[in-house]
């Protein structure tokens, strides 16, 4: 080939070249950590336990008796085969009215049946990380700006910014208030962008936040509604953990809060759903943008034909969210299964002096280890998570890769394993914690063996994108047979 | 930084050479380079592209194209530019007699004088076997081949976002299959998108930076005006082709649209061809595959070859793959990526299945990343694992197919020529491409428009005008026939005769 490498790269895109993909960074280390050695309870025992993907398996059970119950929902099966032709044939980008009418009631349920939702305003598309994008490139030009309150999802980083060409600036919350978002932290961030000569475009929220686990109050959001509408940009409210929380106070959406505010511009506000965090199923790819501005929404389904959810996945859906004994049995479940997995961690990291912030949503919490950092810095932090990944074998996330604003807060992910594993994972921390504590003296000897690890976080690194989930490879694939 | 020099010391010679001109005119710089240092890059400003300043390169007219109007909103609130012009109704024929049809559709019994859908490439000609495979796999399809037991886990899980092993590996085989057994392809170059819509715009994406064009021969297929333009910045630049030759691509008409872009200072990265064409519906040769990857080569650009009709021939020209020639002549496969999909040759669009297939691990790895924003529906994955890897019923199906779609393409073509319309050559496809010249009033795109919307409002049947495919000679019409029954061809034919019952050239039949 007359090609050397140089030119093979340059025949790629900007897009294809940069690393505003974010997979360099301890978050996805942390997962090769996994891959390469992933935890069984029989097979591989001292493997490295994942507790860094936010994955929701706690009601896999229920979700697979409807579907063995509802064979005619499959439109693959005798019983549903004859909807198969208008199915398969169905490419609208409007979608599947019954989907889009089982979505709109399922988000109405999950808000506590405060408000109803439109579903002619539902617009689809890849997952959450299709809908976050799509939304950007409807409300935000290259180079434009969108705050976000930290400690954020590291992949806002990417879905957020990498082809859409914006920018981030965070909103820093702290610990001393619970890194609650307040109006001094907003505008300073605000004015930090207009300082740096940035268009400032809107504001995206998590509720219930990620990584923190935590609903906003009423107040707080009435406090967004009004900072966005005095700076007339957009607000954007990442609502998919909205029925993964387990204990009060309750979810309040978006769409409630402005409900009653008379003097709040609808036009501004738009809420991003998805299906993968509350249900438990990230690969059926099924994200919601839910927008009150036409021309957004107009915009946004003309850009779904970029991932729109197969029909079959619709179909299959609009049977399931319209049976309502399902869905109630499912919501409630859901809740008391969490709250049970939360408490049993919570409670057992307590019992070694490690505390968390109090949450009551999400797969995860976010966990204080500042009492066991060697240096309260954003190094300290990193040297802890190491011998947590390496030794410990825990795959949790740092807080620095949520760009929080101090550093020894981690986020642990819970609901993605079974209860023995729980244990086992219990386990490893407690018997960390106490074995870091009692070695306090020799600290500088131990200091010297940790910054000789075995994984290094090296930029040129790429995460292998294709293994993310304990059960990546089916047992039954041709690839493992021709194996063995 | 302009090169200012600050008179005022300089002239009055205080503090001699070095405390009077230099330092200040130092100072100054300095300044200077601060403020450019905290000032964020400024975004591009509308229009983003920088090819506006020579408009003739790009002939959009109707179809939704990225002229960017405003940046400030309709309304009170700013959203994005690109926003502000797509969120507008859709101005193209081809989109809006989509919906008019979709509002009002044609049913034989139900809905007689409703409008009848010859816009939409959809292939409903082999239902009834896909539906026979569906009631006697049952076992397999959602419920996975764990006797019966349904693997939750590799349906609702995270799954790779490229997609998974076993449906590449069954894809593999399909497509080879589908072409004849003439190529093999490698699962681990493939990347699983949903539908080829997000194929295509996920190449431009890792092939081209924003105001980077690529050049397409016309007439070619509307969409691609969204895929390629909507979000990436990308321009198409149309290689115009021409019925004397029956839409035959040049290499001389590549090289010149190739020249005159270079000149207005715009960077081609690559050619986006459709092999089997739409809408016309010819092939490209291995002859002129060759000639193309040459001048690729010449030029140091991609080629994105759209082969998503490879499985719908009905001639019996041979269709040649991409794949096929570069096996040949040493040509460098790093600049080629074929996109294919299961919307047309086995009627699934709603399924959202398309194909990435490069060999470039470059390409390869950029767009595995990417595919994160449109993946491939985890239950659909399965069902399609079980039905592609059913080598038996994809033989049949691939055989019954091509026996159905000639049938009604020759009924359609043979029906079209006794009204004296005369169709382009034709291979593959689920359409024909329709000479109607002889029936507009004027030979000109409005014209064109007219007789369109004539035969959508009056004669009730939806067909795609030319302009809307930038074709370069008005009067052309593709019309799909695979969405039809054989009784419904008549029905086509007569509301085509109403429609234009009073334009002077409706010949008496030849």
């Amino acid at each position: 080939m007359e090609f050397k490498r140089k030119n093979k790269t340059q025949l790629l895109s900007k897009i294809a070249t940069n690393d505003r993909h974010g997979e360099n960074s301890p978050y996805f280390d942390g997962w090769k950590a996994y891959d390469n050695n992933p935890f069984h309870p029989t097979q591989n025992p001292n493997g490295v336990i994942q507790m860094g993907l936010a994955e929701n398996k706690l009601c896999f059970d229920l979700i697979k008796k409807w579907i063995m119950e509802n064979p005619d929902a499959s439109i693959c099966t005798a019983g549903g085969v004859d909807k198969f032709k208008d199915v398969a044939i169905f490419q609208d980008y409007h979608g599947l009215k019954e989907f889009r009418e089982a979505i709109a009631k399922f988000m109405g349920r999950v808000g506590g049946n405060k408000v109803i939702f439109d579903a002619n305003r539902i617009v689809m598309s890849s997952g959450a990380t299709g809908v976050n994008e799509t939304i950007m490139f409807c409300l935000a030009d290259p180079g434009d700006t969108f705050l976000v309150p930290s400690p954020y999802y590291p992949g806002f980083a990417r879905d957020l910014r990498w082809r859409t060409g914006l920018e981030i600036v965070p909103v820093d919350c702290k610990s001393s208030n619970n890194f609650r978002i307040t109006r001094a932290a907003m505008e300073d961030a605000y004015e930090k962008a207009q300082k740096w000569n940035l268009n400032v475009k809107g504001i995206i929220i998590a509720n219930p936040s990620n990584p923190l686990g935590t609903t906003l109050d009423i107040a707080t959001m009435r406090s967004l509604v009004a900072f966005v509408n005095e700076k007339n940009i957009h607000l954007v409210c990442d609502e998919i953990y909205a029925a993964t929380v387990f204990d009060s106070p309750r979810f309040v959406s978006v769409a409630e809060v402005i409900q009653d505010m008379d003097c709040c511009n609808r036009h501004l506000i738009h809420i991003v759903y998805s299906l993968s965090k509350d249900m438990g199923i990230p690969g059926f790819r099924v994200g919601i943008v839910y927008s009150f501005n036409d021309d957004v929404m107009l915009c946004a389904r003309k850009m779904s034909s970029f991932g729109l959810v197969s029909s079959q996945t619709q179909y299959l859906l609009a049977s399931m969210l319209s049976d309502d004994g399902f869905v109630g049995n499912f919501l409630r479940e859901s809740s008391k299964r969490l709250a049970k997995r939360h408490y049993v961690f919570t409670k057992g990291l307590e019992q070694v002096g490690i505390s968390c912030l109090t949450s009551n949503a999400g797969l995860f919490f976010w966990m204080d280890m500042r009492p066991l950092l060697k240096e309260q810095s954003f190094e300290g932090e990193i040297e802890l998570w190491r011998v947590i990944l390496n030794e410990v074998k825990l795959n949790v996330s740092p807080g620095s890769s949520f760009q929080c604003f101090e550093p020894g807060w981690f986020r642990v992910c819970f609901a993605n394993m079974d209860d023995e594993t729980v244990e086992v994972a219990l386990n490893r921390i407690r018997t960390f914690v106490l074995d870091r504590e009692n070695q306090e003296s020799n600290r500088s000897k131990r200091c010297w063996r940790k910054k000789h690890l075995r994984l290094s976080s090296s930029s040129t690194r790429l995460y292998d994108e294709t293994i993310m989930s304990p059960c990546m490879i089916s047992p039954h694939s041709p690839l493992v047979r021709a194996k063995t | 930084m302009r090169l200012i020099v600050p008179l005022q010391s300089v002239v009055q010679g205080r503090g001699g050479l070095i405390f009077g001109s230099l330092i200040p005119c130092a100072l100054f710089y300095f300044l200077q380079l601060y403020l450019k240092r905290h000032r964020s890059p400024k975004p591009q400003s509308n229009p983003p592209s920088p090819t506006t300043s020579s408009p003739k390169l790009a002939e959009m007219t109707r179809t939704s194209s990225r002229s960017n109007l405003f940046s400030r909103s309709i309304g009170q609130v700013r959203i994005s530019s690109r926003a502000i012009s797509i969120a507008k109704p859709n101005e193209s024929p081809y989109y809006i007699g989509l919906d008019k049809a979709s509002e009002d559709p044609y049913d034989r019994l139900s809905n007689p004088d409703g409008v009848i859908q010859l816009g939409l490439s959809e292939n409903r000609l082999c239902f009834d076997l896909i539906e026979k495979w569906m009631s006697e796999n049952l076992g397999h399809s959602i419920t996975g081949r764990d006797n019966g037991e349904l693997n939750i886990n590799g349906i609702a899980t995270y799954q790779p976002f490229d997609g998974t092993m076993e449906l590449k590996l069954a894809m593999a085989g399909f497509m080879s299959h589908i072409m004849g057994g003439a190529v093999t392809f490698e699962p681990s170059q493939m990347v699983l998108t949903a539908g080829a819509t997000p194929a295509i715009e996920t190449l431009c994406f890792c092939l081209a930076d924003q105001g980077n064009a690529f050049l397409v021969p016309t007439p070619y297929y509307p969409g691609f005006d969204r895929d390629v333009k909507f979000r990436t910045g990308v321009e198409l630049i149309p290689v115009h082709c021409r019925s004397t030759d029956n839409f035959a691509l040049s290499i001389t008409a590549l090289d010149q649209a190739f020249n005159q872009t270079r000149k207005h200072g715009t960077k081609i990265r690559g050619i986006l061809l459709s092999n089997p064409a739409n809408p016309v519906g010819n092939l490209l040769s291995r002859e002129m595959l060759y000639a193309i990857l040459d001048f690729a080569r010449e030029k140091n650009i991609h080629v994105i070859s759209d082969e998503i009709f490879a499985g719908s021939m009905y001639g019996n020209e041979e269709f040649v793959s991409m794949a096929e020639v570069l096996d040949s002549e040493g040509f460098d496969k790093n600049r080629v990526h074929i996109v294919y999909g299961l919307s047309k040759d086995l009627s699934l669009p709603g399924f959202r299945v398309g194909v990435i297939y490069s060999f470039n691990e470059n390409v390869l790895a950029a767009a595995r990343k990417l595919t994160r924003f449109s993946s491939v529906s985890a239950p659909t994955q399965r069902l399609l694992v079980s039905m592609l890897s059913d080598a038996r019923f994809i033989e049949e199906y691939i055989k019954t197919n091509k026996r159905r779609l000639q049938n009604m393409h020759a009924l359609f073509v043979a029906g079209l020529k006794g009204l004296n319309i005369r169709c382009a050559d034709s291979s593959a496809g689920l359409y024909c491409w329709a000479d109607m010249s002889k029936l507009i009033s004027s030979y000109s795109e409005k014209g064109e428009l007219e007789l369109w919307d004539k035969l959508l409002n009056v004669g009730k049947i939806n067909v795609t005008p030319g302009s809307a495919c930038h074709c370069i000679e008005p009067g052309w019409f593709r019309c799909c026939f695979t969405t039809l029954a054989e009784e419904d061809i008549p029905v086509v034919l007569e509301r085509i005769r109403k429609a234009v019952e009073n334009t002077t050239d409706l010949l008496n039949s030849s």
